[in-house]
């Protein structure tokens, strides 16, 4: 008895969920459905979802009339050489605050984090000059510059929540063992942390790949990755829906595969702690 | 070779003193037991011998050597830690060559004495497995055999056994022990369990609130407690340490009586009183007695199987050769 | 763990994390609040002076700025309304039994990995489009006349597109509240006969309250910089009616070349946004000492 009712509910709310979230998916499948089709069946009206004849003809028109290789290169090179320098950075930081804490360590912390509450607007100005001045517009190492400093604060902080978890008796086992802080590091702290490492590394090469202030302000042609890239779609005579959706989904796609991975990572990491 | 001098060592964190200045003195080649109840200071002064933290004042010597501003790793010495602190992403093998392969000894030599340690600490079958696959006792001898690969000017063991169940600690108190006649380097051993204090050391140190209150051996100690705190603390069932009337009759302020010291008679005997718990343990008897006309409850051990039970009356005799006298600032009285 | 020689070397390693950020915090704040006490335009180079508060006032002045200020918080509030509550009723949703849990969570929170101007751009082209939009094939199928979003209701729109890239943020973190929340509590609550609306209203709120400060002190921050799904979309418009405070100084500085003026909206905007970081900055502080 009690079993066939929570059966029938189980029901109930399986309908509900998967209604719930097949609509919330929907603008995302409608993009990779459309990429799919020729431009004419892009814009008939009414649309098909299913019984059209399936292309691939956007994404090789995309792979070959555009830069699209330049600008996934710019992605990739500007999300995961800010991640990685932000981790070297981040590394021996958050060495510090989480095995030898000081009076301030907390204080230093919750600072780092006010870093990141600025709001870019209020600081796109000067660097928009500097960069200017100094020739990193539109460059790939300017914008590895702001989204390191951007992601910094993340990085350090999730990494100190790591870190935290690691007992400090295999540190100080490792020093009397006779390694020097380098090895200990090295050999000891990192490998344990490799868990860690990995999830702050997937969730702040997501961020950057998705960052869409500095990247659209800060390039043009050159070193414009995806974000910019697509946005460049919007003026009228790119009004392309099968093509713009091809160049969507593969936009997209690689986050998105790294993004369902990394779901426990996401909370903890965008909450700095504070739900786990 | 293992020559440890303390001299006038303090610490504090903060504004708190853990450690008051405090002097000793650990011989090559002793086993010593620093003991005293948890939170008295024990692991800080190992670890202040260790390197792993700063003294306040004070300096250490290693063989005669200024070690005080030396790091750990060039102090000489190895540490065996409560929770093993095993690396847990290595395995047995990896984890015993590290402290090797820091000091950049050859590969040849490295493997050799993995393989000494190996069959010494029986962990042979088991150096490719991860700490994570291995039980408390293995990672224990591990954690061991990493230390003595070094071939260190002494060791220190923090509470080693404490994880450990109750047989098992047995066992290896005793494999610790034949460890160090074996090699016969010095070793601290900190523990808060006097029983390990008693049958592991050559020299035990008693410590209160980060003050040495005694230093000797585990019968020195056992005999001549010098004052009401190791009366108190060394020795099992406690000893019974009694106030008032009956210490002024022998001109103390307190008396102390261990349990194996008072003899037991259905008929008479200076104190009578009556049986409250008693417990059989089949090679001796534990009675807990009331109602003797004194403030305490008494503590009384007689060997074997004894056939007194709860409610029963029974009369009691300290031994008088054995009777320890402590003034009023619960110092013995010679 | 703390000798002389760790700390000093705890010292220096954490040096270089701390100058950088010192750097990239404190050179562009004070060069920021220097421009806006200037005039100063990129177009008349040389003609730069000190002119004190007249930036702000020029700003306060403007109506843009007003609407601007009002479309902010229009913004931040509507997509925090949106979010916080779909995102409490799907996360209970989803804690339920059901079959194929894990595949219904991802579906839900895929949009947050699109990336703005890819959201913001299927949205606008493919959903709200009044002539091939789906919404427009929508209506037409059910005879009605297609409305056309950006240009009527643009701030709304964009909302809309906002909340979808947010409400799986606020669903996640939500959820991982209520999945933490001790089942025996629950269990004991339908055990004193509590109904499920007070076990909703007197265990899981409460309990889910932390995780709503969270998420809403998050999201503001974010959503105070929303700018990517205003540029591809409506450029601001028509007129200032979807321009929020960030749009506004970028429009200002890097399109009409008014460094002062959007400097001095820019320091606007920090001052807003640090209200809501002394809150949030709290709230994480106090978790620190947990
Ligand atoms: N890093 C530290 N900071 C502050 N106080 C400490 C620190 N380490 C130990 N203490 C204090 O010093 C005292 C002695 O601690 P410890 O040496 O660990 O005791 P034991 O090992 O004898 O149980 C305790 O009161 C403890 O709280
Ligand atoms: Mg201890």
């Amino acid at each position: 008895m009690a079993r066939a009712v929570s059966n029938r509910r189980k029901v109930g709310y399986t309908i509900a969920a998967w209604i719930i979230g097949l609509a919330i998916f929907f603008p995302i499948l409608w993009t990779i459905v459309t990429s799919f089709k020729t431009e004419a069946e892009a814009i008939s009206s009414p649309p098909s979802f299913m019984f059209f004849n399936w292309t691939t003809e956007n994404y090789t028109t995309v792979l070959e009339r555009s830069n699209y290789f330049r600008h996934f290169w710019n992605s990739v090179v500007i999300s995961l050489g800010s991640t990685v320098l932000g981790l070297i950075i981040a590394i021996p930081a958050a060495w510090s605050m989480a095995f030898v804490p000081a009076k301030h360590t907390k204080n230093v912390l919750m600072w780092m984090l006010s870093t990141k509450m600025l709001p870019p607007v209020g600081v796109l100005i000067p660097i928009y000059l500097i960069f200017r001045d100094v020739g990193l517009l539109d460059t790939k190492t300017g914008l590895v510059i702001v989204l390191t400093l951007i992601n910094l604060p993340i990085i350090v902080w999730m990494l100190y929540t790591y870190f935290k978890e690691i007992p400090g008796e295999i540190l100080e086992a490792s020093r009397m063992d006779g390694a020097s802080l380098r090895d200990e590091i090295i050999y000891v702290l990192t490998p344990m942390a490799v868990p860690g490492i990995a999830s702050t590394l997937l969730l702040n090469v997501i961020l950057a790949w998705n960052e869409a202030f500095w990247t659209l302000n800060l390039t043009a042609a050159k070193a414009a990755p995806l974000t910019a890239f697509i946005a460049s779609y919007s003026s009228p005579e790119g009004l392309f829906y099968a093509k713009l959706s091809a160049a969507s989904t593969m936009a997209i796609a690689p986050i998105l595969i790294l993004g369902w991975f990394s779901q426990k990572q996401l909370v903890r990491g965008l909450t700095f702690g504070a739900v786990k | 070779m293992g020559r440890i001098t303390l001299d006038k060592v303090t610490k504090k964190f903060g504004d708190v003193e853990v450690i008051p200045p405090l002097d000793l003195t650990i011989d090559d080649g002793e086993f010593v037991v620093f003991v005293g109840p948890s939170g008295c200071g024990k692991s800080t002064l190992l670890r202040l011998i260790a390197g792993l933290e700063d003294v306040s004042g004070g300096e250490i010597r290693i063989d005669g050597k200024p070690a005080t501003d030396l790091p750990p790793a060039k102090r000489g010495l190895a540490m065996v830690f409560q929770s093993y602190a095993l690396y847990p992403h290595m395995s047995v093998r990896k984890n015993i060559a590290f402290p090797m392969k820091m000091a950049g000894m050859p590969e040849d030599e490295q493997k050799r004495r993995i393989d000494n340690a190996a069959r010494a600490l029986n962990l042979t079958d088991y150096l490719d497995r991860r700490p994570g696959q291995l039980s408390g006792g293995q990672r224990q001898r591990v954690a061991i055999g990493r230390a003595i690969v070094r071939e260190p000017a002494a060791f220190l063991f923090d509470e080693p056994l404490s994880n450990l169940d109750a047989a098992l600690r047995v066992g290896m108190r005793m494999e610790i022990s034949e460890l160090h006649k074996k090699l016969d380097t010095t070793m601290i051993y900190v523990t808060h369990d006097q029983v390990e204090a008693m049958t592991m050391a050559d020299k035990i140190v008693v410590l209160r609130a980060g003050n040495i209150e005694q230093v000797g051996s585990p019968l020195e100690l056992y005999r001549n407690p010098r004052n009401t705190f190791v009366a108190g603390f060394i020795g099992s069932p406690k000893m019974n340490l009694i106030d008032g009337a009956e210490a002024k009759k022998h001109s103390a302020e307190t008396i102390g009586v261990r349990p194996e010291h008072i003899d037991v008679s259905a008929s008479e005997g200076t104190w009578k009183g009556r049986i409250g718990v008693a417990e059989h343990l089949g090679s001796d008897t534990f009675f807990h007695v009331h109602d003797t006309g004194l403030a305490e409850t008494l503590t009384i051990r007689a060997s074997g199987e004894v056939a007194l039970r709860h409610g029963d009356t029974v009369f009691l005799t300290p031994q008088a050769d054995k009777i320890h006298r402590f003034d009023a600032q619960g110092l013995r009285i010679a | 763990m703390a000798t002389q020689h760790s700390r000093s070397a705890a010292r220096i390693m954490i040096s270089p994390a701390v100058l950088l950020l010192l750097a990239w915090m404190i050179v562009p704040l004070a060069l920021t609040i220097y421009f806006s006490l200037l005039r100063y335009n990129l177009l008349m180079p040389g003609t730069e002076r000190f002119v004190g508060l007249l930036n702000y006032k020029l700003f306060f002045n403007n109506p843009a700025f007003f609407t601007a200020l009002l479309n902010t918080l229009l913004l931040v509030g509507g997509v925090l309304i949106i979010t916080v509550v779909g995102g409490i009723l799907l996360a209970i949703l989803l804690d339920q039994p059901m079959w194929g849990q894990g595949i219904v969570r991802i579906l839900v929170i895929a949009p947050f990995f699109v990336m703005p101007t890819v959201s913001a751009l299927v949205w606008k082209n493919m959903f709200m489009n009044p002539v091939s939009g789906l919404f427009a094939e929508f209506s037409k199928a059910v005879g009605l006349q297609p409305f056309d979003f950006l240009t009527h209701a643009p701030l709304a729109s964009i909302i809309g597109i906002v909340s979808w890239q947010w409400l799986p943020f606020a669903t996640l973190i939500l959820l991982t509240a209520i999945q933490s929340l001790d089942s025996e509590q629950m269990e004991a609550a339908e055990m004193d006969g509590a109904s499920p609306l007070s076990r909703f209203w007197y265990i899981t709120l409460p309990h889910l309250s932390r995780a709503i400060t969270v998420v809403i002190l998050i999201q503001t921050i974010f959503l105070l910089s929303v700018f990517a799904e205003i540029l591809v979309t409506t450029n601001g418009g028509p007129g200032n009616a979807s321009t929020n405070l960030t749009y506004l100084v970028y429009a200002r500085s890097l399109l009409n070349f008014d460094v002062g003026g959007g400097s001095a909206g820019g320091v606007v905007a920090i001052i807003l946004a640090n209200i809501v970081a002394i809150f949030l900055m709290r709230m994480i502080g106090k978790n620190l000492d947990a």
